[in-house]
């Protein structure tokens, strides 16, 4: 979190230490105006800014009142919505000793601000969730099955005995999936913006090539999982309980990653959805552009490089 | 290499591990010959023909295949043999002319090759009123001669068959046998493997494999011969009464 201080004063520098010493936020950075806000907010570091006025305990001790602002990052409405309520009740509480020992109590009304979300809308979570597991669900285990489908049909031997290249079958099967998905990612984001009213405020050009990145990742996963597996179930398995789940429970896209316990937020590290979802949310509703998210992007191509040479190489060892 | 040598192989051995599948064999096939591959389950009859068809790596020993290395040929022996599988290997969501134009497809051939040889051989099947419809719906023993015919439609010099004739019904095997006999005659050399000792008694020469080594290769009057018995059952029982290994 950010806190922009215009007022500096006794009981700014109270809240802020309050707020410094609870174990739910980290004070990343003061800034000094609030046009940096919105800079710190594309940077994707910091979901929630803090913001007093200027006479802030002027106010409090005159008029009995005074204002706080809270600017949440509201791309994803659960995080925004526990940071808001973590935020408010630690100001609540500074509010609540001050006034103890007096008769008149102190006011201080906290006042929210959701960017990017102002309507805490659900969808503006579940479309990048959707894009993310849909093209999982459709590169990974179709890909996989079809693979290890050939296998157990016996035809892949006899593909395999033919003059054709293993890496010419392998790809060949992984084209159809990769169109497929591109049309899928079509579909999507047509609904997300015609019916669900989910706005695309950052570059179409970027989201789409972010998204056929992701795709050819969950392409070379379901190449490595055929080229391990021996029966459509296995595959299948492997392909629901070691990537579907993870999807959905540890991207972010459920629970809020941020909120887990250390072992689950490392495991999260190597799920290539929550990258993926961190980048669509990024693009899709905060409208940043690839300078913000070259990060998640370096991580994606990093995976879709190590799982397509592994699956290629176990390929190989198999017909060796 | 002597031309008339389709298949060398010189001490040929596939370990997997600790365990020797093929225990240096070493045998000769010639052109135009019937081979009968002949041993029990798990004697390494499979194995042995993955080495020679390039899907497996020997782990000693040497071998040609139609005059190529089967260490460093493996692409050109790729496209001098047919290979048809102990599992029906067809895709059965496709129709019967689709599966032959993919298979030929696969091996490089023109479309005029294909297009002329699949009403050739849609004919000798007796099957061009069945052309279209689904693998699927064809019984099994059609299944598998549509098999073989697909196995040798790009006229390959060798032709590998394990245990072609699985589960068929005796009339149809020996109509199988009929479409094996003609390939050998146009010049294919055919390289199979099977269980029924009946059928052996069609092939040239047949090897008996016993624990992954070649026991006895003769002619089948040869081996009934050497063996002191009537018909080729008893040759087998008697070399497959050796085996130590347990059958899979």
């Amino acid at each position: 979190m950010a806190i922009l201080d215009n007022s500096k004063d006794a009981a700014t520098i109270s809240i802020t230490e309050q707020i410094e010493a609870s174990r739910y936020f980290e004070v990343e950075k003061s800034i000094h105006s609030a046009k940096d806000i919105e800079a710190i907010f594309k940077q994707g570091k910091v979901k929630l800014a803090v913001v007093f006025p200027q006479h802030f305990n002027e106010d409090l001790q005159h008029f009995n009142k005074a204002q706080v602002q809270l600017i949440a990052d509201a791309s994803d409405p659960n995080v925004a919505n526990t940071l808001n309520n973590y935020a408010s009740a630690i100001i609540m509480d500074y509010q609540n000793r001050i006034t103890h020992d007096r008769k008149m109590p102190y006011t201080i009304v906290p006042e929210m601000r959701m960017l990017y979300n102002p309507e805490l809308k659900g969808a503006y979570n579940f479309v990048p969730g959707v894009m993310a597991m849909v093209l999982l669900l459709v590169c990974t285990m179709m890909t996989a099955i079809t693979i290890v489908r050939e296998k157990e049909m016996g035809t892949m031997e006899v593909t395999l005995v033919s003059p054709m290249k293993p890496f010419r079958i392998v790809m060949a099967k992984a084209v159809p999936y990769f169109l497929l998905s591109s049309v899928n990612i079509t579909s999507i984001l047509l609904l997300s913006v015609y019916v669900l009213n989910v706005p695309i405020n950052g570059s179409l050009v970027l989201l789409v090539a972010e998204s056929l990145l992701f795709t050819l990742v969950s392409l070379s996963l379901g190449l490595l999982i055929s080229s391990k597996a021996e029966s459509q179930q296995t595959a299948m398995f492997i392909s629901l309980v070691g990537m579907f789940l993870p999807t959905v429970m540890l991207s972010g896209f459920m629970f809020p990653v941020e909120n887990m316990p250390w072992p689950l937020r490392t495991v999260s590290n190597i799920v290539p959805a929550k990258w993926y979802y961190t980048i669509v949310r990024s693009v899709m509703i905060k409208g940043v552009g690839l300078h913000a998210v070259w990060k998640e992007t370096l991580v994606l191509t990093g995976m879709l490089v190590f799982f397509l040479g592994l699956a290629i190489k176990n390929f190989k060892i198999r017909l060796a | 290499m002597d031309s008339g040598k389709v298949i060398t192989a010189d001490k040929l051995t596939k370990k997997f591990g600790g365990f020797t599948a093929v225990d240096h064999i070493s045998f000769e096939v010639n052109r135009g010959e019937i081979f009968g591959f002949l041993g029990a389950n798990g004697a390494g009859k499979t194995t042995a023909m993955r080495m020679l068809s390039g899907l497996s790596l020997p782990t000693s020993g040497k071998a040609t295949v139609a005059g190529f290395d089967v260490y460093k040929e493996n692409e050109k022996i790729k496209r001098n043999i047919g290979y048809m599988s102990q599992k029906f290997s067809l895709y059965e969501d496709l129709t019967i002319r689709e599966n032959i134009q993919f298979y030929a497809g696969i091996y490089g051939k023109s479309n005029k090759f294909i297009k002329d040889k699949t009403e050739l051989v849609l004919q000798q099947l007796h099957l061009k009123s069945e052309a279209d419809k689904l693998v699927k719906s064809l019984p099994l023993g059609w299944k598998q001669k549509l098999a073989f015919s697909v196995a040798i439609f790009h006229e390959p010099k060798l032709v590998f068959l394990d245990e072609p004739t699985g589960g068929v019904d005796p009339v149809t095997r020996r109509e199988f046998w009929q479409l094996i006999y003609q390939a050998a005659a146009s010049g294919i050399t055919v390289f199979v493997t099977t269980h029924y000792m009946d059928e052996a008694e069609y092939c040239s020469r047949v090897s008996i494999m016993v624990d992954g080594r070649i026991d006895a290769l003769d002619t089948p009057s040869g081996l009934k011969k050497t063996f002191n018995a009537s018909s080729m059952d008893e040759v087998f029982l008697k070399l497959a009464r050796k085996a130590t290994r347990a059958a899979d």
